[in-house]
């Protein structure tokens, strides 16, 4: 185990001293946006399996609430403890970046994984995201578009206003429903906020019916909004004039599916986020990923990974779509 | 009692024609508001806060607060959504009794430890909202029960109505508002709550076992929020240990004490709590609908609650006064 661990040390040189003399298994720890959120089970169950077999400890951890500093402690006790790699979804672009730094002083490997810090990419090591975030937008218009046959009023229902990768795509959706001709039919009437709350979600997406009267979509990228606004649509019995879809997890959705409340859906593995990050993180630590643009590493049932700009790394090309025929494929 | 009855028609009619006017407001800007369809999404938003209401009203009239419903309704919407998931043989309409059971005893332990200790509920159920929610993690392992493993039926009663579309989960708010207002106008216990608020030192005096009345509504409040769990089941399909009931004992207390129920005990009446409930719902579906942006939303929401109280209070300061007075 010391030989090991000397010639892992060589080989990755001064800077990782601080991990390299640790003979215990690599420490890895994943902090989530909050508690209880089923989607970041998904993202755990990635990085236990691949931990699994690569011999790595794992723990999850997240605050009650997804409040922009709520992550602080979490990254102070994890230093403390001597982690060898942190793992985060960050709950804000920017006010993580002084207890981030300290870790990486502190020779701890930082990865961003299913969010990162947005103009503060300095402030961690690589990110892991599930796609290629700029093609999500797209994708998602794509998709209401073959659902209602490309013309009618559609909606918006995101999130909260500030969260950045539901402003990034919906960005993009506005963009391309502006400048691809394909879908110069198609008027996005409202965009809506629905905080992430079930309670909110549904008093705005009664509201957008209300108002919207010739209303034949709506699009909600978050899977707490596409629940609740399915769920309206389902209760009013009107599936066969609103189609809903946006990004939901196939658990959440598997009953709409199935009773024809909503004909298709995307989302992308977390999985498959937790599974690579574990894979990349104990790759670099031993020396054997080299954490630089333009690098390449292969990870059992995902193929080869490239280190794309700013250090990021993708986990699937496009969206998957889960409609009546696949859903039952997937239990997560 | 003809004065008093008076003074607690033009109290409610306070709050009814506020109401009124602010829905009429609304309508002139959005005429869809005052239709039968934007009733039905106001009453819809309200059954779980309104069973809420019934059980703080109780509490509060006794001169107490309880602040850990939210957590007690999270903690038994999540053992019985736990019972759904994990045991699936058992008769699903056991959940009402496991839930409603499950918050009777965490009500229960909230009045044991304020009669035995004497320590004051505001800080005790401080404490409790927190300790409730944590075990809600605990028993959980903080995972969320799924919609696929609430019983259809269960969900069902949120959307399927009985009779004039009105689904299930609404009659049986009403419904046990009803039950409140027999057991306070029309029984000896229920009565002995107001005599307790109004005057917890004459009350032992006459007749009232303080410790088993205080006891009584801090359990009748946690077997409501328990209901409230279970329906939270029924209307969301889910039930997540961080989320459900998280933030309800906020619109709870607002909405009992725009409905008129004095903070100060002894003071409160069903119709005015059942009033100040729809109030909020009114609020609640009208700023979707003005288009107003969710983040000035809870701003304007809070400022509704304030201005409604300083109407009130202005208009029956004399009112609650003679009130006290007759009651003592």
């Amino acid at each position: 185990m010391l030989k090991k661990t000397l010639l892992a040390g060589l080989a990755i040189g001064v800077a990782m001293v601080t991990t390299a003399y640790a003979a215990d298994p690599i420490k890895i720890v994943y902090i989530g946006k909050n508690t209880g959120n089923p989607y970041f089970d998904s993202i755990t169950g990635g990085f236990e399996d691949a931990c699994k077999s690569l011999g790595c400890e794992f723990e999850f951890v997240a605050p009650a609430t997804a409040e922009a500093t709520s992550q602080i402690p979490f990254i102070e006790a994890q230093i403390q403890r001597g982690v060898n790699v942190i793992a985060i979804a960050p709950n804000s672009p920017d006010a993580l970046n002084q207890v981030l730094d300290t870790a990486k002083e502190k020779g701890i490997l930082v990865l961003t994984v299913n969010g990162d810090l947005v103009g503060n990419e300095g402030h961690r090591d690589a990110t892991i995201l599930p796609v290629d975030f700029t093609k999500t937008g797209p994708n998602q218009v794509e998709l209401m578009g073959s659902m209602i046959g490309y013309k009618g009023d559609i909606a918006i229902l995101s999130a909260t206003t500030e969260a950045p990768d539901q402003n990034t795509w919906i960005a993009a959706m506005n963009d391309t429903l502006k400048n691809d001709p394909k879908y110069k039919d198609m008027h996005l009437v409202a965009t809506v906020y629905g905080d992430d709350q079930p309670e909110k979600s549904t008093t705005e997406m009664e509201a957008l019916l209300s108002n919207y009267p010739n209303l034949v979509g709506v699009i909600a990228p978050t899977t707490v909004g596409i629940a609740a606004a399915a769920q309206v649509v389902q209760s009013r019995g009107i599936a066969a004039t609103v189609h809903v879809t946006g990004l939901g997890l196939p658990s959440e959705m598997r009953d709409f599916v199935k009773d024809g409340t909503v004909s298709a859906f995307q989302l992308w593995s977390p999985y498959n986020e937790g599974w690579l990050a574990a894979h990349f993180a104990v790759g670099v630590i031993g020396g054997t990923i080299k954490n630089e643009v333009g690098g390449t590493f292969d990870v059992p049932n995902l193929g080869t990974i490239t280190i794309a700009d700013k250090n990021a790394m993708n986990t699937q090309a496009e969206l998957t779509t889960f409609d009546a025929k696949n859903i039952d494929d997937f239990d997560f | 009692m003809s004065a008093l009855r008076n003074i607690l028609l033009r109290r409610e009619a306070g709050i009814a024609v506020m109401i009124v006017l602010f829905c009429l407001a609304v309508g002139t800007q959005k005429p869809q508001f005052l239709t039968l369809d934007s009733l039905r999404i106001i009453l819809l938003l309200t059954p779980l806060i309104l069973i809420g209401a019934m059980g703080q009203m109780l509490v509060v009239v006794a001169r107490h607060v309880d602040l850990s419903i939210g957590s007690m309704l999270g903690f038994s919407a999540m053992v019985t959504g736990m019972m759904f998931k994990f045991h699936p043989e058992i008769w699903w309409p056991i959940g009402f009794l496991v839930s409603i059971g499950t918050g009777a005893l965490l009500g229960l332990i909230n009045g044991l430890l304020v009669t035995l200790f004497r320590l004051p509920a505001i800080i005790v159920t401080l404490g409790t909202l927190n300790l409730y929610r944590g075990l809600t993690y605990i028993v959980s392992n903080a995972k969320q029960i799924d919609r696929q493993y609430v019983p259809s039926a269960l969900k069902a009663m949120s959307q399927t109505s009985p009779i004039f579309g009105i689904p299930w989960i609404i009659f049986i708010s009403f419904g046990v508002a009803l039950l409140t207002y027999i057991f306070v106008m029309h029984t000896r216990v229920g009565r002995q709550i107001f005599a307790l608020g109004s005057n917890p030192v004459a009350a032992p005096l006459r007749g009232v076992a303080v410790t088993r009345v205080t006891l009584l509504v801090f359990s009748i409040s946690g077997a409501l929020s328990g209901l409230a769990g279970i329906l939270y089941a029924s209307r969301w399909g889910f039930v997540n240990p961080s989320n459900t009931g998280s933030g309800f004992e906020f619109q709870v207390i607002a909405a009992v004490v725009i409905g008129g129920v004095s903070i100060n005990g002894g003071v409160g009446t069903v119709l005015g709590t059942i009033l100040g409930v729809l109030l909020l719902g009114c609020v609640a579906a009208a700023l979707p609908l003005l288009g107003i942006p969710g983040t000035t939303q809870s701003a304007i929401y809070g400022a509704v609650i304030l201005i409604a109280l300083l109407i009130d209070r202005t208009v029956r300061q004399q009112g609650i006064k003679s009130l006290t007075r007759a009651r003592a």
